[in-house]
């Protein structure tokens, strides 16, 4: 009996805190409110994770990468934009993009040096090469892809800064790609996405 | 107390009850993950796609992507040296 004594004043001192603390009150709104903004923050969590890919090459061997990652991770369910820059807009060309080149120059895994890769049809001699392999391998063609891709719900977009530097026009370009964007939309997009790729 | 056998005889009667087939030899990647997407789409919870795919590259990515993938269970993998056949339920839409 005698060890009672200390029990039930330490319930009282969690039942009634100090005057100059919190009250019960003022906790439970405090819990309330948490719980609020908790449950906020788990349901953005929720929303489709985001890829954000800037695309700046237009050589037929650098056009695949963004077509394929960008196809692939929209059928994992990621909302997928690429950026088109520079060369990159060519394979969003209608015309352009069924005439996509491999450089021979300066690529040291061609069988061939650099002072005879810079003869007039040697690029063209190594794109055909390029593409009867491709066709051989029953890998898919940059357009098949980026219809496949167009077709997933990727979003393409044209940077406007290069479309007029280059001279084309939206028109030129595949129907569903999106023109008139800058480079504050794609960092919006960077600064929203879960995985960012310059390609 | 026969329960963990009759998960097992459930399990390899509905691998094998497969209600599409999706046909994709001789394409290589990314189409097989891709056209496997877009047939699970199609697909009513329950529902199981059979993929025939020739790229040996098949078997790691669409297991990667099932795994990854709300909704979709790989229930099997198998191949016959030739053919690699997979084995998708869709679980939920």
């Amino acid at each position: 009996m005698s060890a009672d004594g200390a029990g039930p004043s330490d319930d009282d001192a969690r039942e009634t805190p100090d005057a100059g603390g919190p009250s019960r009150a003022e906790l439970a709104a405090r819990v309330a409110e948490l719980e609020a903004r908790l449950e906020t923050v788990e349901s953005t969590d929720e929303g489709p994770r985001k890829m954000s890919i800037i695309a700046t090459k237009g050589t037929l061997d650098m056009a695949y990468p963004p077509l394929i990652l960008a196809s692939t991770a929209a059928a994992f369910g990621y909302d997928v934009t690429v950026f088109a820059t520079f060369w990159a807009l060519d394979v969003l060309h209608v015309e352009r993009s069924a005439k996509l080149r491999l450089s021979a120059v300066g690529n040291p895994n061609l069988p061939l040096p650099n002072a005879l890769a810079v003869l007039p049809g040697v690029d063209r001699l190594a794109t055909r090469m390029m593409e009867r392999r491709i066709a051989d391998n029953d890998t898919a063609t940059v357009e098949e892809l980026l219809g496949t891709a167009i077709d997933v719900g990727v979003e393409f977009q044209a940077c406007q800064m290069t479309m007029d530097l280059l001279g084309y026009e939206e028109d030129d370009l595949y129907e569903g790609v999106t023109a008139g964007v800058g480079a504050a939309t794609a960092i919006r997009d960077m600064a929203d996405a879960d995985i960012q790729l310059l390609v | 107390m026969d329960l963990p056998i009759l998960a097992i005889v459930v399990n390899i009667m509905t691998t094998r009850d497969v209600t599409e087939t999706l046909d994709v030899r001789g394409k290589n990647c990314p189409m097989p993950v891709i056209e496997t997407k877009q047939a699970a789409d199609r697909l009513e919870v329950g529902d199981v796609l059979e993929v025939l795919a020739t790229d040996p590259g098949s078997v790691n990515d669409l297991g990667g992507w099932a795994e990854a993938t709300p909704g979709v269970e790989l229930l099997d993998q198998d191949d016959d040296g030739d053919v690699y056949r997979h084995y998708v339920r869709k679980v939920a839409e």
